[in-house]
């Protein structure tokens, strides 16, 4: 951009695979077919926590047609995403958690015999008691949904005091308490899961599957199937949307691996979509508590943050996400000392897991609205108090998170600006209000899920003698350009076409182990190994096209596709000729990339949460048209700056960025993973049509700033954009609500029932607020006491 | 099994399926269209959006023998030869498609929408499209493409502004 | 992939055809329009016909003019009807699904459109999660458990409107011909929510001339399309001069059938509309509105916009007039 003399880097380029997106030829997983292909079809629970009593297919195994039946019998090795929560069994064993828990796997010659099979499976079941709530697992220790966990139905339970809080407190001018309550919800990839295996008369097992993390499957595949890793090949297809719902082995993956293994054929399932909301995974239902000491002018002298996430009824990524609730608090504002206490409760719902942002929309979503009634409180604006208390660049936290580059500053001041927020905020008329709020991501955890010293990411590049360039990285495409990234990184540092490097992502068996696309991690990351490799051929071809064109080395440019010396541009060859004279001294010209995130400060119990190599930063004000008659909220703008380090693609950030405004938008207003409280804690609404994704009509415009604070750590100074934008849209959109009709919902979603509650509230001189009143007794453990590094 | 006559992205095709088949499943599985893909089956997320006689339909609710001797078209028409449409130019250069799943369906009916109406508002563009999710784009790299495109197949030379591509400075 | 079950499938004609076709396949025919109805109810296994009769390819069903609107004009044809023909059809069209459903569904298709409910509108495996409902396979009304009747709720747009202008559908059956008020096509029960027999075929419409009268049609939901109605208010008045001499308050999406509410239409008589007649309108509507907790939305909330819509659909139509 501004300033840049980079040829690829930064500029709007379609991406590497745009044109077979725009003309259909990209082929998802469901899109794949392979003669003799068998069709498989789970058969879910219809009961939420029940035992197995008796499993009877012999009618189904019967129906012409069927070639296999599986159940949990045939695979009762557990597995799970996280080593500490192998909670999970690809068809359940002898107990169902929830309604659409997998219980037996059909494969047979049309999808509609498998349906029917299906149907045939009679199940006897014994029900237990069951937990539609955290609230109601905290309460009640038996029966347990899982026999382990660290209390009853409680999986998790974290205590972490940085400092002595309490003390701080009383060094407050202002303490204030608030309660607040996100309800959960899902990604809603417009992809339904599919899954394709097929197991050679060799012994060896293909799965091409819809899946972010295509390491973590076939390390599950190798686990409960009992096969040599060698001998597996997992090839992630394409992602028809991701968002986190697709990070996580799935119960789909193993059962057609493993029916492909017993009937000799290939075998493929696309889940329903109703079977989309029982993979779920995602954001948990968390109710909090947020205490803050606050100095006169808006200094922080103390926090004390609760967090109650309703996990469901798996592990999943559950411990991170509980850990995650507290980790980022400390990262925006200065938190002298502080304190988070977290737990997460098993219940009879579909498992709950990583969504875009991870845990850290709902404390975010609780934390900026409480600083914006803070600021209120001390009558100050809330972009001032924001501004005045900014975490330093280059910076350790109190929980030893060490801050790098630190754009938000930057981000307010745009906002401000551009919404002219001071012509606005408190000056509208009565039904129209702005609010703002921040946040902050991680780019990438520090570390990885199964703790081990590799790299997280890792590349191989390929030189052709014909000029070409083959990248191989185990990176994941969901929609987010990963694979546009590594080839506008290895374009930028050997001076090629982007276009003209072929791009091999995502096959266990042909590119190096990448963890997968989460926690925003693939451009800082793969970015940095593929820079690593780029650098290295270039360093190869440098050397041999120096001594060619008799220059030293260090003159030698690589630019427009030549190699070329930048003394004399006429004096040099093309980039093909450059691989062939490497090629002719050296033989094949290959080199390896790889990538480590630095050694995170922080030692305590928990601190492998949080820490990462870079932070973004986004700052976000919302206008909002609240009827007052019925409590409906519109959004006609949003306004947001995102400091991501370094645009790659300048076009594509944007695109993260609207995206996830666009989900936040959804998250704000409607979106609710919703159950029935009177009839077997079944979904309410597991469909396209009731459960509400905003369509164009309820979209707002964006306006977006990218601002570049380019971060030491990431590649050409990137860091993450694809998940934080998303944070700060729920609680700007709380805080304008309340600026344009003087109420407060402090909950997720805003619907317009609880607006028009809390303004009845208001005029009937109650304080105008809807949300939780209560965050119940936790049996916490002696917390974890690390102080601070300014007092230790 | 009827066969069932049927003019597919210009080409006049004869296909053999139970009547039972709806015309997604006659695009993707007997001819082998898997252009057009499919989000719930029900007719709740516009994902399988095809033209049939020209106007944006829900392929997943119309059988396949309720389309005989009718043109049906598909993403994989919408190309010629070396050249792509110019929606598909234009959803290609400004990201458009991120997971590029909905996109066959937005294309489909952003063309109905320019044919019907050449210069379309934004406003023109939101309704025509509000059959079709997309959890993606927040909906608009796709308006601003749809924009780009109309403009330029009524012959403009346009370019996308700036902020497009780049931001707000 | 949710699939359609196997069936056979027919495609008459002539009327006589159809009628022929459905009484040699006794209960296990259907008639269908384009089946976007139809067919997500047979993916999800709450209807099971081995045998599909198309009344698309019978030109009665899409004859049209200004007062007669055959029962097959897709709903996209129908928005952008004739001037002539009362607009409040054509906006009540338009508000119906998504355009892509709207240039396949028929005018017919949701007048006859199944009542909803969020115990029902779920797949066959969820409905065994809740031991189904006695619209299909079980014995109970889970909305109101002690109730001996069902209450899926009526969620077409069309049809509230039809109610309230005193439209008349035309039916042909095996006993021939007969004209049916709209008001008296619908019942007020989730199961035998229409009069219509099964093997009548519903033909045309019959709009009334447009001699003074006046509608408007407001629907409430969450998003601006896909939604059915959790609340539909048409709201027809003849005017007499600057006096209403008559006028019909009907809510959709509120109970099994377009209700129509007499009390709201009573106080407007003889009046002037204005901000007090309008909001005494509305309280009377208020009172007898009484949605159940079975779709989008919580049902105190619905029934206090009962309130807020009908005032609007009745100061639009105050607008219109001044």
């Amino acid at each position: 951009m501004a300033g840049s003399n980079h040829r690829v880097i930064g500029k709007a380029l379609r991406k590497v695979d745009a044109v077979a997106k725009v003309t259909g030829a990209t082929r998802f997983a469901d899109d794949l077919a392979l003669p003799r292909m068998l069709y498989a079809k789970l058969l879910r629970s219809t009961q939420p926590h029940a035992r197995i009593l008796a499993i009877d297919v012999t009618a189904a195994a019967r129906l012409p047609g069927v070639r296999a039946v599986l159940t949990g019998r045939d695979l009762p090795i557990p597995f799970g995403i996280l080593p500490v929560s192998q909670d999970e069994h690809a068809l359940c064993l002898d107990k169902v958690r929830f309604i659409g828990d997998p219980v037996a796997a059909v494969a047979a010659t049309s999808e509609e015999i498998a349906t029917a099979a299906a149907e045939l499976i009679r199940v006897d079941y014994e029900p237990l008691r069951t937990f539609a709530s955290a609230e109601e697992a905290v309460a009640n220790a038996e029966p347990r949904i899982h026999d382990y966990g660290d209390r009853g139905n409680l999986h998790k339970i974290v205590d972490l005091e940085f400092g002595d809080v309490a003390e701080a407190f009383e060094h407050a001018d202002l303490v204030r308490e608030d309660l607040f309550f996100f309800e959960g919800n899902t990604h809603l990839p417009m992809e339904q899961h599919a899954a394709l295996a097929t197991y050679a008369p060799d012994g060896k097992l293909t799965l091409w599957s819809s899946t972010q993390t295509p390491h973590y499957v076939h390390r599950a595949l190798a686990n409960v199937l009992e096969l040599p890793p060698a001998r597996i090949r997992v090839i992630a297809t394409p992602n028809g949307g991701g968002f986190g719902g697709k990070s996580d082995p799935f119960s789909h993956e193993i059962a057609v691996a493993k029916l492909a293994m017993v009937t000799g054929r290939p075998v493929k399932i696309t889940l329903t979509r109703e079977e989309v909301f029982y993979c779920h995974r995602g954001r948990h239902p968390t109710l909090m508590s947020i205490k803050t000491g606050v100095k006169r002018d808006g200094s922080i002298t103390g926090m004390h943050f609760k967090s109650l996430l309703d996990g469901g009824a798996y592990g999943s990524y559950g411990v991170a996400s509980t850990y995650y609730t507290g980790a980022l608090q400390t990262v925006t504002y200065q938190v002298p000392r502080y304190r988070f206490q977290g737990a997460r409760a098993f219940t009879n719902k579909a498992p709950c897991g990583p969504k875009r942002g991870h845990g850290t929309p709902q404390p975010r979503f609780a934390l900026e609205v409480h600083v914006d009634k803070i600021a209120e409180q001390l009558g100050i604006d809330p972009a001032e108090l924001r501004l005045n208390t900014l975490v330093p660049r280059d910076s350790l936290t109190a929980n030893y998170l060490r801050v790098g580059s630190m754009g938000l500053g930057t981000c307010i001041e745009k906002v401000v600006q551009g919404s002219e927020w001071k012509k606005k905020f408190r000056k509208l008329p009565h039904g129209r209000g702005v609010g703002l709020a921040c946040s902050s991501y991680i780019s990438g955890a520090g570390l990885p899920i199964y703790w081990n010293n590799m790299p997280h990411s890792g590349v191989q590049l390929k030189c052709d003698r014909g000029g070409g360039v083959t990248v191989f990285c185990g990176s994941t495409e969901i929609g987010q350009g990963s694979d546009s990234i590594l080839a506008y990184i290895v374009a930028e540092v050997l001076g090629i076409d982007p276009f003209h490097i072929a791009i091999v992502t995502a096959d266990t068996e042909l590119t190096p182990v990448d963890l997968g696309s989460y926690s925003s991690r693939v451009t800082l990351m793969s970015g940095n190994a593929a820079l690593q490799a780029a650098e290295r051929a270039r360093e190869l071809l440098a050397l041999h096209a120096a001594r060619r064109l008799e220059i030293p080395g260090d003159r030698v440019v690589f630019a427009d596709g030549r190699v070329f010396d930048s003394r004399d541009p006429d004096t040099g060859m093309s980039f093909a000729e450059a691989v062939q004279h490497a090629e002719a001294a050296e033989g094949t010209v290959g080199t390896v990339g790889s990538y480590t995130p630095p050694m995170s400060p922080g030692k305590y119990r928990g601190a492998g949460v949080g820490p990462s190599p870079a932070y973004s930063y986004s700052a976000c004000v919302a206008e909002v048209d609240v009827d007052p008659a019925t409590g409906i909220v519109r959004v006609p703008t949003i306004w947001i700056a995102h400091d991501l380090g370094r645009a790659i693609n300048a076009a594509a950030a944007i695109g993260q960025v609207e995206g996830s405004v666009y989900m936040g938008l959804g998250e704000a207003l409607m979106e609710e993973m919703a159950y029935r409280g009177n009839r077997n804690v079944v979904h309410k609404i597991p469909s396209l049509l009731e459960y509400k994704s905003p369509t164009t009509l309820e979209m707002c415009d964006v306006v977006t700033y990218l601002i570049e604070d380019p971060d030491p750590n990431g590649p050409f100074g990137a860091k993450e954009v694809g998940q934080g934008p998303l944070l700060p849209v729920m609680p700007a959109v709380a805080n304008a609500v309340y600026d344009a009709v003087g109420v407060r919902v402090d909950e997720v979603p805003i619907t317009p029932e609880k607006v028009l509650k809390a303004l009845r509230g208001k005029g009937k001189g109650e304080a105008g607020r809807v949300g939780p009143t209560r965050f119940p007794d936790i049996p916490w453990p002696e917390p974890v006491r690390v102080p601070p590094p300014w007092e230790a | 099994m009827l066969t069932t006559p049927f003019v597919v992205n210009g080409e006049r095709v004869e296909v053999a399926f139970a009547p039972h088949k709806t015309l997604l499943e006659v695009l993707r599985e007997d001819l082998g269209l898997t252009g057009t893909k499919h989000g719930c089956e029900l007719g709740e997320c516009g994902t399988c959006t095809v033209l049939l006689d020209g106007l944006p339909v829900l392929s997943c609710l119309v059988l396949g023998v309720a389309c005989a001797n009718r043109a049906i078209r598909t993403v994989e028409g919408m190309a010629q030869p070396g050249r792509l449409h110019p929606l598909q130019e234009t959803f290609a250069d400004l990201g458009a498609a991120q997971c590029g799943y909905c996109t066959p369906a937005f294309l489909l009916a952003a063309e109905a929408l320019i044919v019907a109406n050449p210069k379309p508002s934004r406003d023109d563009i939101k309704d025509a499209l509000a059959g079709n999710l997309c959890r993606c784009t927040g909906y608009i790299k796709i308006y601003e493409a749809v924009e780009l495109a109309a403009a330029r197949m009524r012959g403009e030379a346009a370019e996308p502004a700036p902020e497009t591509l780049y931001g707000r400075k | 992939m949710l699939r359609l079950p196997a069936f056979a499938y027919l495609q008459p004609k002539t009327l006589a055809e159809a009628i022929a076709m459905k009484a040699d396949a006794g209960p296990s025919g259907m008639y269908v329009a384009v089946g976007t109805d139809l067919y997500p109810y047979m993916k999800r296994r709450h209807e099971d016909p081995t045998l599909v009769i198309s009344l698309m390819g019978i030109p009665d069903l899409r004859r049209a003019d200004d007062r007669v609107v055959g029962a097959g004009l897709t709903l996209t044809e129908l928005a952008v009807g004739p001037s002539a023909r009362p607009a409040v059809v054509a906006d009540a069209a338009r508000l119906v699904s998504t355009p892509l459903l709207r240039n396949m569904g028929t005018l017919g298709g949701n007048l006859c459109l199944d009542t909803r409910c969020n115990y029902y509108n779920q797949s066959y495996e969820w409905r065994k999660s809740i031991d189904f409902c006695m619209k299909k396979e079980g014995h109970i009304c889970w909305v109101a458990p002690s109730s001996p009747r069902c209450w899926a709720v009526s969620s077409s747009d069309i049809a509230p409107v039809m109610v309230a202008i005193g439209a008349e559908y035309r039916l042909v059956g095996p006993q021939g011909e007969r004209i049916v008020p709209a008001a008296r096509f619908y019942h007020n029960d989730g199961i035998n929510y229409l009069t219509k027999q099964p093997d009548e075929i519903l033909v045309d419409v019959r709009l009334p001339a447009p001699n003074g009268w006046d509608a408007a049609y407001h629907k409430l939901r969450r998003r601006g399309s896909f939604d059915f109605p959790v609340l539909g208010v048409a709201a027809w008045i003849r005017w007499d001069g600057t006096e209403v001499s008559d006028a019909k308050i009907v809510l959709g999406g509120v109970a099994s059938y377009p209700q129509e509410v007499p009390e709201a239409g009573a106080v407007l008589r003889g009046v002037t509309l204005g901000t007090a007649s309008i909001a005494a309108a509305a309280e009377a509507a208020y009172r007898p509105s009484k949605p159940m907790d079975n779709t989008d939305f919580d049902l105190s909330w619905r029934k206090q916009m009962t309130r807020v819509y009908v005032a609007r659909a009745l100061e639009e139509l105050r607008q219109r007039r001044v």
